[in-house]
Formats: C-alpha cells, structure tokens, sequence
C-alpha cells in the first residue's frame, strides 16, 4: 500500500491524523507530514479511513 | 435485505452506498438524486471555489469503484409509501426497497424578507456558487451579506479578498455567536474588521430594496445597506416535506433513534443533514457537518445491515472546521449556553491559540484557532470526557 497526498489540495485540517495517527501527522507549521509512504498492510483499514474523511479528498492509496 | 434505496445523492448518500458495499451487501443498491450533476464537495463553495482557486473537477465527490448501483439523477422523490415499501420519485416512477436510507439533506433557508431578483442569492449548491461566482465577476462592487454564520462568514472573507465592499449584517450580536459564544464571536467581529469587513450586528433586516436588480437592504432600525449583490445564509431547513404522509417522525428532520434507524419504521435509517437522531451523549441533534455527512451514511448503512435489535448507537463527538481569511477555526465537541470558555494555549489575540469550553469540570468543546496541529491532541482529550456524559445531558 502506497499513500499519495495531493498536497496542493490539503487545507491541514487533520482529520487524517484523528483516523490515522501512525501515517499522518499535522505539525505545528499547519502542514501535514507523511510519516511512512508505504505503511504495513496493518494499517489499511485506518488508512483508508482517514482517505474517506479527508475533506479534501486530498489522499489517494495506491495498490 | 435484498435491495436498499437511498434517496439523496450527495455526501451522505454516496457514503451510505460506499459503506453498504464495504460492509459486504450485496443486493440492488438504488441512489437517487435531485441534481442533474456529478455529485461535488460543498465545503470549497464558499471558499476556493467561489474565490475560483479551484475549478469543477477539483470539488467532484470522489467515489469507489465497482459501487454497482442504480444511479438516478435529476430525479425528486415525491412521496414514501412505508406499506407498499416503495419510494414514489415525482415523475411517478417507484422504486422498491427492502431497506431505505434517508439522506435528502437540507436546503438554504429563505427569511420572509427574502425576495428573488437579480443579485440576491443563497449559497447551497453549485449553481448557487456558479451563480454567485458570476454575478461577482461580471457587476459587483457591494456586497451585503445577511447571516454571520459559517456560510455568511465564509462567503464575506472569500468576497473581501476578491476586492468587494463587504457588509456584514446578523440579527445576533456577535458572529457564530449560537455555536461558538460570545468570546469566541468576539473574535470572529475583530477578523471581519481587521480585514475591511463593515459589520452591523445585533439589528435585523427588514426588506430588501430594489425592483427587478437588488439595489440594498433595509435594517430594522431604519439603515440603508446600499449593495449589487445580497448573500443570504441563514441557515437551513431539512428536506422533509416529500415524507409528509408517510408516518416517519419528523422532529427538526427525520426522527431517529441512536441508531439512526427512523423512529416508526422498520429498516429505514437517515443520515446527513436531514437526520436528527439521539445521541446518546447530547441528546436530539442534528449534525450539518462535513465528517458527520461520511459517518451517519456509514453508521446508516450499519443499522441497515445489522440483526434486528444490534445496531450499535452512533455517538461522535461533533467536529467542524472553517476557514475564513488565512484562518482556520475549528470545533470539537459540543458547547452549550453556560459553558465556561478558558484560553489554554496562547492568548485570544495571538496568531494562534486554542480555548475549552468547561461544565462541571468537565471539557466540553475545544475550539483551535490556527492550532491544526493540536486537533488529534484535543480530540482525544474531549473524547474521554464526553464518555462521562449522560443521555438527555442537552435538550
């Protein structure tokens, strides 16, 4: 599993980060941060999660 | 169950249609819906698609491959027929369901003043935006904007950095005072002006003026707001009334239990902005958010598919966010009227800062100002708290 984030539409609203905090991470700057690219497939449900929550959209999973 | 209807096909909808395929139910799965378009992210309407930062394609909802369903567009439901279970669209055609999601939505609420003449708007949907968009590209200089709510807010820091004169009108004194108190709303007046907005608060409108183009709009106290162009965004009404005769409770939307099952009615459950259902945590609510959209459709789709009597409560812990100039404000939880506030990151006029509500030595609600990075920090925070909350707590 790969995590993609269109960062031109990301607005750090950290919703990701509430579904997902092993991956996703919004730092004090207001930008998120990918922590692992290709997270283990343990983490699929939570990943997808935070893909569907995004208001944005701004989060794809590849393969 | 072998089929299930869901009538509503914006967020909601499709997250009830994507988690009934996840959640492996497999039968006729029918979706309608009142638009002619492709379904699209409300949230940019008032923001970067009205500023035209982002284009149509950028807002398309995204959705799920292999969701097989029957997708009627442009199609209004007319009428429910619970006995018959058969959801009767306005063109006469019926479809049938074993199960049936609600999740018409809600519409923008148009005050008696309300008059439809050129250059007044609401802003609910694209065509609102589309609408909006162009008036303001091709004549506007004015702008007067009654509500001071999200979309009012919203709408008056997107037209402010378009270069527009904008006044900011709202019967309450304050900005979002009713969700985010008076402090809070203190904060929200000083953003509006520091930015150029004009603000009048705390008077009412009482017409609108103009004949066939608006040219203004009259205060109850006797002002003339001249304006080109009138934004109304007052609040909204679910989207109820084709359920009239059907039996459902209708309570301020769909009456539901904590399950969002709809109270007098066997495997019909409603989701979104239509939905008001009892949390078990804050009692009757309904939710007009973005994540709620994706998680009642989600928790609708369970209840459907779940052994009679096992559908788990559905009890979130409410979360909002806008952005209004270069600002992000956010809400988790759920303040009410007596909520002690309390700064306890930054201070009230730094860039940045994040304030709790408090009740019985208990946090309530946190709002973030700038503070994204502390979202999963306070969510957790509230989540435990609320835990401790009983049923009925609210009204």
């Amino acid at each position: 599993m790969k995590v993609v984030v269109n960062f031109d539409v990301c607005m750090g609203n950290a919703q990701c980060m509430l579904a997902a905090p092993e991956v996703f991470e919004v730092r004090e700057d207001g930008f998120l941060y990918v922590l692992q690219e290709e997270p283990p497939e343990a983490l699929r449900a939570k990943v997808e999660n935070a893909a569907r929550l995004c208001p944005t959209q701004a989060i794809t999973i590849e393969k | 169950m072998r089929s299930v209807v869901i009538v509503g096909a914006s967020l909601a909808g499709f997250s009830a249609a994507q988690a009934l395929r996840r959640r492996g139910f497999d039968g006729k799965l029918a979706l309608v819906g009142d638009e002619p378009h492709l379904p699209y992210q409300r949230p940019p309407l008032s923001k970067q698609f009205l500023a035209g930062a982002w284009d149509r394609a950028r807002i398309d909802l995204r959705i799920a491959d292999g969701l097989q369903l029957e997708w009627l567009r442009d199609a209004r439901a007319g009428a429910l027929d619970l006995s018959r279970r058969e959801v009767a669209l306005a063109d006469n055609r019926r479809l049938q369901f074993d199960g049936l999601v609600i999740a018409t939505g809600a519409r923008a609420r148009k005050p008696r003043w309300h008059e439809e003449m050129d250059g007044v708007f609401t802003l609910r949907t694209i065509d609102d935006a589309l609408a909006l968009k162009a008036h303001v590209a091709a004549r506007t200089r004015k702008v007067a904007i009654v509500g001071a709510g999200f979309i009012g807010s919203e709408t008056a820091a997107t037209l402010r950095k378009l270069g527009c004169a904008v006044t900011l009108i709202d019967v309450d004194r304050l900005p979002m005072l009713r969700v985010l108190g008076e402090t809070l709303g203190g904060v929200c007046l000083r953003l509006h002006q520091a930015h150029g907005v004009r603000t009048r608060f705390g008077v009412a409108v009482k017409a609108l003026l103009g004949a066939a183009a608006v040219e203004g709009v009259e205060l109850e106290d006797g002002t003339l707001i001249e304006a080109d162009c009138v934004v109304v965004g007052v609040g909204v009404t679910p989207n109820v009334e084709w359920l009239a005769d059907s039996g459902l409770r209708i309570d301020d939307g769909v009456a539901c239990d904590a399950s969002c099952a709809a109270l007098g009615a066997e495997n019909v459950a409603a989701a979104g902005d239509v939905a008001s259902w009892l949390h078990p945590r804050y009692g009757r609510i309904r939710i007009e958010h973005w994540d709620n959209a994706i998680a009642q459709g989600d928790a609708a789709a369970q209840t459907l598919l779940a052994a009679p009597g096992k559908a788990p409560a559905y009890a979130p812990v409410p979360f909002f966010w806008s952005d209004q100039y270069d600002c992000k404000l956010q809400l988790i939880g759920l303040p009410r009227p007596g909520d002690a506030l309390r700064v306890v990151e930054g201070s009230l006029d730094a860039p940045r800062f994040v304030a709790v509500f408090e009740r019985d030595a208990r946090t309530t609600a946190a709002f973030l100002f700038n503070s994204m990075h502390r979202v999963a920090a306070w969510r957790q925070s509230i989540e435990s708290d609320a835990a401790g909350l009983v049923q009925g707590a609210v009204a």
